[in-house]
């Protein structure tokens, strides 16, 4: 297999995923089938190949540094799952 | 509205914009009308996740005064659309068809609904999708599957399956979706209308909720070209609020669309009509298709783009990268939902992320976050991510090499039939090999469109695929209109028609 199961565990710890001894295990056979596909790619020769990536299309223009209404305090809150009416309330950090 | 009239509701926007001018119809009666209509058809359908009726019946009535007062905002001016749950609405709930953003009311509109209710048109509900527009087929949502239209046992496609399945349902006269590889094209072949995938940056992602950036684009699905062209000509062109918007201006999508298909160059693409999983009936109402338009006067010249097998390999990799890192701002923190961690002390930050995320994620979200992280990780981001961009720069020099013999080519939108629910979510690899044919234009940012070609021996719609080079969206309507007055373009779906016994 091209991803083993700690390969998975690590990658869930860094996206913030739990995943349950299940959830590894399917991921790992999946993720496996997928990684094996991808590497059809492991046979071409890309390395005089430039990237392509949008920046190189088109410039990106930038609108003028104009300062202009943006969402109050009070409508930035209203989706929050917990605050106090200033702030995001999250549980302990450290 | 009379009996005779619910009939109206599978007709176009031209139509129904014809009857709201001369008074035979107000906004007000049509708009109840597709409520009523919603609601005799949902329960087999499910096409949206959430109705915005009193909004609605609201806003036609402003429409219907504009109209008294010769102040009408022009042709969308009081005609019922809908939106994929994937654009934010404001005020109205949006989930991205996930159980992570349930409860999420969004503070402002996505530029292209800003542009739509500037024109007057009447936003009646969001539609199901894919969670983040993840999938093919609508069984990834959240709150439950779509039905097609045509079959209620089978899939309407994805990820905009809802906003195909209501617009070929007769549920409002166009809808938004988005197409990140297909999402937009494959559900409308899937549901027999027209879907349009524009140019990468024709139209604003502002208040799209992003999935893969580099990929994403806003389109039409309508039941002809020229309603899209409609739709098109009001939600695109520059935006200042996002910076991967062309700054030119869009073109008249009108003044061409009925150019018809005498001088047309229509490439038929080699790699298209050779994979194995192609369906034997697909590829033959599809070469019957360009064979009707060479009858008609168009040239059919044969095109190659060598590197299409390796689109998915590249995509896949592209897509699950950029969403891992987009997917990243649902922390359970500004909004959307946090799981209940109780009072335990011992609870801190990281263990709300681990948790709000597991619980609000499905598993193919789950997928391709991990596999997007796995793409990113120390070590593998040149191996793979890299590797996937060099693979596009070879895509778009195909595309390049291909129109400098054609104005369009032409393809299947899906190799398969709309298949039945259940069938392949257990096999993730086989639903991405499914997309195929409309991936690369994605990877390649090209404009591109499905347009109904018949049905196949099963009954169900067939898609036609044309794919335009950058900023050609006149062009593009104008092959995909030539193609509907061959193919005779959507027809309403018997089923959907055993349903509405009497109009309202």
């Amino acid at each position: 297999m091209p991803i083993s199961r700690k390969d998975v565990e690590h990658v869930a710890k860094l996206a913030r995923l739990q995943l349950t001894a299940a959830e590894v295990e399917q991921m790992t056979r999946e993720l496996g089938t997928v990684l094996d596909y991808v590497a059809r790619l492991d046979s071409l020769d890309l390395d005089t190949i430039d990237p392509d990536f949008y920046e190189e299309s088109e410039s990106l223009p930038q609108r003028d540094d104009v300062p202009e209404d943006s969402l109050t305090q009070v409508d930035a809150l209203k989706n929050a799952p917990d605050d106090d009416g200033c702030f995001f309330i999250v549980p302990r950090v450290v | 509205m009379t009996t005779s009239s619910t009939s109206v509701l599978f007709g176009t926007i031209d139509e129904v914009g014809t009857a709201l001018a001369d008074g035979s119809i107000t906004s007000l009666d049509l708009t109840r009308a597709v409520f009523d209509h919603i609601e005799a058809i949902e329960p087999d359908i499910h096409a949206f996740i959430r109705l915005n009726r009193s909004d609605a019946l609201k806003t036609a009535e402003e429409a219907d005064r504009r109209r008294e007062a010769n102040a009408s905002l022009g042709l969308l001016d009081g005609i019922p659309i809908s939106i994929k749950d994937q654009i934010i609405t404001k005020g109205l709930e949006t989930t991205a068809g996930s159980k992570i953003l349930q409860g999420y009311i969004p503070p402002y509109d996505a530029t292209v609904v800003q542009r739509l209710k500037a024109a007057g048109a009447i936003i009646i509900g969001k539609n199901n999708q894919d969670e983040f527009a993840m999938g093919s087929s609508t069984e990834y949502s959240a709150y439950g599957a779509t039905s097609n239209p045509y079959d209620f046992s089978r899939v309407p496609g994805g990820s905009s399956g809802g906003s195909a399945a209501a617009v070929a349902a007769g549920a409002g006269f166009a809808s938004l979706g988005t197409d990140t590889g297909g999402s937009i094209r494959q559900p409308a072949a899937f549901c027999g209308v027209v879907g349009v995938k524009p140019t990468y940056g024709r139209v604003s992602r502002f208040g799209s909720i992003a999935f893969a950036s580099s990929l994403d684009q806003i389109g039409p699905i309508t039941r002809n070209v020229r309603d899209a062209a409609h739709v098109l000509q009001v939600i695109g062109g520059p935006d200042p609020r996002d910076s991967t918007c062309r700054t030119v201006p869009m073109p008249d999508l009108l003044s061409d669309l009925e150019g018809g298909p005498k001088g047309l160059r229509i490439g038929l693409v080699k790699e298209a009509f050779e994979p194995d999983g192609l369906a034997p009936d697909i590829a033959e109402r599809v070469l019957e298709t360009a064979n009707q338009l060479e009858a008609a006067g168009a040239e059919l010249v044969k095109v190659s783009l060598p590197s299409l097998p390796h689109a998915i390999a590249a995509y896949y990799l592209t897509a699950t990268a950029e969403a891992s890192s987009n997917l990243a701002r649902y922390d359970g923190v500004r909004y959307g939902q946090r799981a209940n961690m109780g009072n335990a002390r011992k609870v801190d930050l990281v263990d709300m992320y681990n948790q709000t995320r597991s619980e609000g994620f499905g598993p193919e979200v789950k997928r391709r976050i991990l596999l997007g992280t796995y793409v990113l990780s120390a070590g593998y981001y040149d191996a793979f991510y890299v590797k996937a961009q060099r693979i596009r720069t070879l895509i778009g020099r195909d595309f390049q090499r291909a129109f400098e013999h054609c104005d369009a080519l032409c393809l299947p939108t899906s190799p398969v039939a709309p298949f039945a629910q259940g069938e392949r979510t257990s096999d993730p690899l086989q639903m991405y090999l499914a997309d195929i044919y409309t991936i690369a234009c994605n990877l390649a940012r090209v404009c591109a469109v499905s347009v109904p070609a018949g049905l196949d021996a099963k009954g169900l719609p067939v898609g036609v695929q044309f794919i335009c080079n950058h900023l050609q969206e006149p062009m593009l309507l104008r092959v995909a209109r030539a193609c509907e007055v061959q193919t005779g373009g959507y027809c309403p779906p018997a089923p959907v028609q055993g349903l509405v016994t009497e109009g309202p």
